[in-house]
């Protein structure tokens, strides 16, 4: 096992895959000369030259659809979109020609693509790059969506989203790119389905993915010492498919959800969850489930108002003690 | 061109103009349903950088208006008429429709229905030949008003940029829609768009083929020959609607009649029968025989054809799971 940091696990996916297959190819803003804004392509454009490690313009449109037309002819092209607020110039191609292709065909055809992107909210990056966007990503026939919280899965996720006939969007985070963690030093294929349990409890199920795992995690720390709760938490690294299964075995048990999510809430991976919690196990349950998330702005600059408008560890400690009537 | 080659060509744009017809009467019958974009008057066009081309080999992609274009690759046109009738016969199984008509064998890529969609999908295409080292080139046909998308100029900059083997045929058939030329957009001349990229760029009559053909073949050498994107504009006319929905209240019914002075097919006929090659007489009968075929073969097939199984609606959603196992679970197969 090696200690490594999220970008280096990326990185390593990369370059494993890139020298295993010369149709793996990566493009995006400043990924090749410049190394990529998070290092996440260091040494790619040195190693494997321009025609494999292409810096493109600023055409978020243009080159995502670049890269689903060279997929239609065995090309599996990792694109990376440089802040995920960006990828909206992209979405056309990425819904409407990647993600339909195999169904509008009848199966002739199909795009087997990787678009990564930084996610999530920064240090006062402003409204337009501080979007969350999972929830628009996650409703599209045809499109699977992963979403890493460690070096970890990071490495594993991008290792089989590469390998997937299917074309795959990674929600990465910001903030995330220097978290160190565990990565096996032998090749690793994360599944692309399903949940990971990184702490089992009894009393209440924290639901979490990418960084709020990390929130939930905190919190059942601090439940279980401080006020005797026993959280499980749960990490939904899929966010589509989501886990039906996974999500029905823990609520199951614990009788009591709580998902924590750094998106706002409408229409979002809360609310998708507990329709899933209301579809499979509603008798199961306790108490009402409970959304942790953002405020429904547009992100502020002000560094108060930003605290302020997404969440932290402290309102999941705050949303489970209120389920328990502690609050 | 040949003369056999003219005779052939003449045949195969008789089958494409009745086919369209035929396709205005299925829809009338509500057999066809959606949205139904027919070609005639513009048969030129296609036939003629195709011959120039190679159909099978080379990749064409283009928008919703596509049914002859795929022909003219070598789809079945049972099939094609069948994807209209939504059967599971269909070139895409009944699940395109008229705007979505694929036939990966034949290499044409596809009709799609975001109007410049298929810009960067060519650029892309022209990508993997050029990683992939082989000679075959792609062309895009897109009509005069998708120039008006950001992807024609992103697409435009990198096509230029990284050499990639790829022909774009701007079909102006002077509508967007219903919107005229001249009311949408500030250059009625497309190739003179393309200027700020340093790409080459050819206009010509999209109504004559021979015409049509002698610059596509330069346009086609030039980029075979590795040189780069190349960027062909065929001044044409659609006889119909932009669809069935379409009444053209846009334009006059003189306009209209002043481009059917110039039909495509007549011009050839005509020139075939000067040359002593044809008789009026051999090309009534070839009309004849043609409706035949599309009655007794075509419309026969779609007709007779199951529909898809409701069991199977989400089947082509995503790849099957079988192949697909040790990505979605993590353990090899």
């Amino acid at each position: 096992m090696a200690n490594i940091m999220y970008w280096e696990a990326i990185q390593r996916a990369h370059d494993e895959e890139m020298t295993r297959d010369p149709l793996v190819i990566c493009m995006g803003e400043d990924i090749g000369v410049a190394g990529g804004t998070y290092k996440a392509t260091k040494g790619l454009y040195e190693k494997y030259g321009p025609l494999r490690v292409m810096d493109t313009p600023i055409s978020e449109g243009g080159f995502t659809g670049l890269a689903i037309g060279a997929s239609f002819l065995g090309v599996r092209p990792i694109v990376e979109i440089m802040s995920v607020n960006f990828a909206w110039l992209a979405m056309d191609q990425m819904f409407n020609s990647a993600a339909k292709i195999r169904y509008m065909s009848g199966g002739q055809l199909e795009a087997p693509c990787v678009f990564r992107s930084a996610g999530g909210a920064a240090h006062q990056l402003g409204a337009q790059h501080s979007a969350r966007m999972e929830k628009v990503f996650m409703g599209i026939a045809g499109l699977r969506v992963v979403t890493p919280s460690n070096p970890k899965q990071a490495y594993g996720l991008l290792k089989s989203a590469i390998r997937s006939n299917d074309p795959v969007f990674i929600n990465e985070h910001e903030l995330m790119y220097n978290m160190k963690g565990e990565v096996p030093d032998t090749e690793y294929f994360h599944p692309l389905e399903g949940s990971d349990v990184t702490r089992s409890g009894t009393d209440v199920t924290l639901f979490g993915y990418n960084i709020s795992v990390h929130w939930c995690l905190k919190a059942a720390e601090i439940l279980d010492k401080q006020y005797g709760i026993s959280a499980e938490v749960v990490d939904l690294y899929s966010l589509a498919p989501l886990d039906r299964a996974g999500i029905k075995a823990s609520v199951s048990k614990t009788h009591r959800a709580v998902i924590a999510e750094e998106d706002e809430a409408p229409v979002g991976v809360g609310s998708e969850v507990i329709a899933i919690i209301n579809e499979e196990c509603f008798f199961e349950l306790d108490a009402a489930p409970v959304r942790v998330h953002s405020a429904l702005v547009p992100q502020p600059y002000n560094h108060t108002l930003e605290k302020a408008a997404i969440p932290d560890h402290e309102d999941v400690v705050k949303a489970v003690l209120k389920l328990f009537g502690k609050a | 061109m040949k003369i056999e080659g003219k005779k052939r060509v003449l045949r195969e744009m008789v089958l494409h103009r009745r086919f369209e017809e035929r396709c205005y009467q299925a829809y009338i019958e509500r057999k066809i349903g959606g949205f139904l974009h027919l070609y005639p008057g513009q048969e030129a066009c296609c036939n003629g950088v195709m011959e120039a081309a190679r159909p099978g080999h080379d990749y064409v992609i283009t928008g919703y208006r596509d049914h002859v274009h795929a022909i003219k690759c070598g789809a079945d046109p049972k099939e094609v008429m069948a994807e209209l009738y939504g059967k599971e016969t269909g070139s895409s199984k009944g699940r395109g429709g008229s705007m979505h008509i694929f036939d990966a064998a034949h290499r044409f890529m596809g009709g799609y229905a975001l109007v410049g969609g298929p810009f960067p999908l060519a650029a892309g295409i022209a990508k993997a030949i050029q990683l992939k080292g082989g000679d075959e080139i792609a062309i895009c046909f897109l009509g005069d008003a998708a120039n008006n998308q950001g992807v024609f100029h992103e697409t435009l900059n990198m096509a230029a940029l990284w050499k990639l083997p790829v022909l774009f045929v701007c079909e102006n058939n002077l509508y967007g829609i219903g919107t005229s030329i001249e009311r949408s957009t500030a250059v009625i001349h497309q190739h003179k768009r393309v200027a700020g990229y340093n790409i080459p760029a050819d206009e010509c009559d999209g109504q004559d083929i021979e015409i049509v053909y002698e610059h596509a073949r330069k346009a086609v050498d030039h980029v075979r020959s590795g040189n780069g994107p190349f960027f062909l504009e065929l001044m044409t006319y659609r006889y119909r609607g932009h669809s069935m929905s379409d009444s053209r209240g846009y334009r006059s019914r003189e306009e209209e009649e002043l481009w059917k002075q110039r039909d495509p097919i007549f011009i050839l006929r005509d020139r075939l029968i000067a040359a002593g090659e044809l008789t009026m007489e051999a090309f009534e009968a070839l009309e004849k025989e043609t409706d035949a075929y599309i009655e007794n073969e075509v419309i026969k097939f779609s007709e007779d054809s199951p529909e898809p199984r409701v069991e199977d609606l989400e089947k082509y959603v995503l790849a099957d799971r079988e192949t697909q196992t040790p990505w979605l679970t993590g353990k090899a197969a």
